[in-house]
């Protein structure tokens, strides 16, 4: 398999697996701070109107919300400075699905070990994860993984000072595991990664979770 | 690469030492000098922090050698907080980094702000597990640091004066650099990467994208919220803020309104909120003043 750069990708994956039918209103990428633009490509390449979302406003117009990777500690600090935590919970309570990657599972989490006191976690994800519990960046690594939901292909993916899921609570399902530890989850239309197929430029988690978002909110999410 | 079977792993590959880079994009870097200005750097919202014992202001006071800090202090500061910790080397001082490699920091950044070690070469990065930075005044030092394993570039900038027109100056030359480049025919491209000093690969994936092929941050005399906005819409990824935080007046509010500032960069209306009622900058120095054998910038190109 060729491993593709991370914008020159998207194009590449999107040319070998089904096309998902994107969805009419715009996919926001939350961006405060983080990777936002290896998400925005991805999701081009896959069709989607992408957009990065800094305001309510720009919130207010989304089908769904990817929060992406970053430093969660400084998108909660900005979250809260600039009055946005009550805009997302009321979207996500109204329905918003969102797909996450390392610090956005982190900020959606139930309980945050090692996270800043009193750091902010929305409790959307019914989820334990620990802060950078692989270590510093010495430790970050790629690696191909086996998500059986996408594929029998694995997917070349980065974990970059990245959490560990240490427990899922009974409505979460578990899409991949790394190292006997879960690493991508789905919980209805939510789908959560601790670890980055946006680097690595591999579209097919995102076409997941925009297929997902077909499903009828609180139905079963298809299995791929 | 070949691919690998599932729970096979590769660290300090290129990708994962320049992905680290592209998480902290949005984000603002501090200098901090004791673990208590790292813990207000982390509450403030920093993406990271950069430990050193003198900040440049300081350095440029001070005179003499500047190395690399005391393993004790980076210790303290990694100790302190939980986001990634950065500390400079010298530059060519690659023991330097194999020490801070050791301590087990995040990202080192071989820096002009310290004495070079080497007039002549700079670190062989590649080797690195960690990933570095480097400074950079137009696109042909950027892309010869590239060439030489940089991870991620910054501008240099003017370190230690709160002065941004150098950072200013270097932010435009590589766009301006990267712009040239687009605007050349394929068989014209050799010819630029001899004239940069350049590999011809490298010139032709600078092309292509319209953009370094690393994230490129501004750094070197930000003072101010409008400072770090100005440098976002000049094009940058983030920014590095040295003396400018903690050699102000009201360091845990200014470092929190330069976050903002770097988040809603093109909001005149927002920032002009965020800047209201920050306290003293710090002193800045008009860079005509500074004798040019004290320039920091002219080191290491």
């Amino acid at each position: 398999m060729a491993i593709p750069t991370s914008t020159s990708g998207a194009a590449v994956h999107a040319a070998g697996i089904p096309s998902p039918s994107a969805p009419s209103d715009p996919v926001g990428v939350l961006a405060l701070q983080g990777d936002v633009r290896e998400h925005l490509a991805i999701l081009n390449g896959l069709g989607v109107d992408a957009r990065p979302v800094r305001t309510a406003g720009e919130l207010a117009v989304c089908a769904a919300l990817v929060i992406p990777g970053g430093e969660s500690t400084t998108m909660a600090r900005l979250i809260e400075a600039f009055d946005l935590e009550a805009p997302l919970r009321r979207a996500i309570a109204g329905g918003l699905a969102c797909l996450t990657t390392c610090a956005g599972t982190i900020l959606l989490a139930r309980v945050i070990e090692d996270g800043l006191p009193g750091q902010l976690a929305f409790g959307v994800l019914d989820l334990t994860v620990r802060r950078n519990a692989y270590g510093g960046q010495q430790a970050s690594f790629e690696a191909a993984l086996d998500v059986p939901a996408v594929g029998s292909e694995p997917v070349r993916v980065a974990f970059i000072r990245a959490p560990t899921i240490e427990s899922v609570g009974p409505t979460v399902e578990v899409l991949a595991c790394h190292d006997r530890r879960p690493v991508a989850v789905r919980q209805g239309r939510h789908l959560a990664l601790t670890f980055h197929p946006e680097i690595t430029g591999d579209p097919r988690l995102h076409a997941l979770f925009l297929r997902g978002l077909e499903a009828r909110p609180g139905a079963g999410a298809p299995t791929g | 690469m070949p691919a690998e079977t599932n729970g096979h792993i590769a660290t300090g590959t290129p990708r994962i030492k320049r992905g680290l880079a592209e998480m902290l994009k949005g984000g603002v870097i501090m200098d901090v000098v004791t673990p208590d200005q790292a813990e207000i750097a982390q509450e403030a919202g920093a993406v990271a922090v950069m430990a050193l014992e003198r900040v440049p202001a300081d350095i440029r006071r001070d005179g003499g050698v500047a190395r690399m800090s005391d393993p004790a202090l980076i210790k303290a500061i990694i100790g302190a907080v939980s986001i990634p910790v950065m500390a400079k080397c010298r530059i060519g001082h690659f023991v330097e980094g194999q020490i801070l490699q050791a301590l087990g920091v995040d990202y080192i950044d071989e820096s002009e702000v310290l004495t070079p070690a080497d007039e002549e070469h700079h670190v062989d990065k590649w080797p690195f597990t960690v990933p570095f930075v480097c400074g950079a005044r137009d696109l042909g030092e950027a892309l010869r640091r590239i060439s030489e394993g940089a991870a991620m570039i910054r501008t240099k900038g003017e370190a230690g004066t709160g002065n941004v027109v150098e950072a200013v100056r270097h932010m435009r030359a590589v766009s301006q650099g990267i712009r040239r480049l687009q605007g050349l025919r394929d068989d014209e491209l050799p010819s630029a990467a001899k004239a940069l000093g350049a590999s011809l690969e490298l010139v032709r994936e600078t092309a292509r994208l319209g953009r370094l092929p690393v994230v490129n941050f501004s750094a070197g005399g930000l003072a101010t919220p409008a400072d770090a906005a100005l440098m976002m819409q000049l094009g940058c990824d983030g920014n590095f803020v040295g003396s400018g935080i903690f050699k102000s007046g009201d360091p845990k509010r200014r470092a929190k309104a330069i976050v903002a500032a770097t988040t809603y960069f093109d909001k005149p209306e927002m920032l002009a909120e965020i800047s209201t009622d920050l306290g003293e900058p710090m002193v800045g120095i008009e860079i005509s003043t500074i004798p040019r054998e004290e320039l920091l910038a002219a080191r290491g190109i």
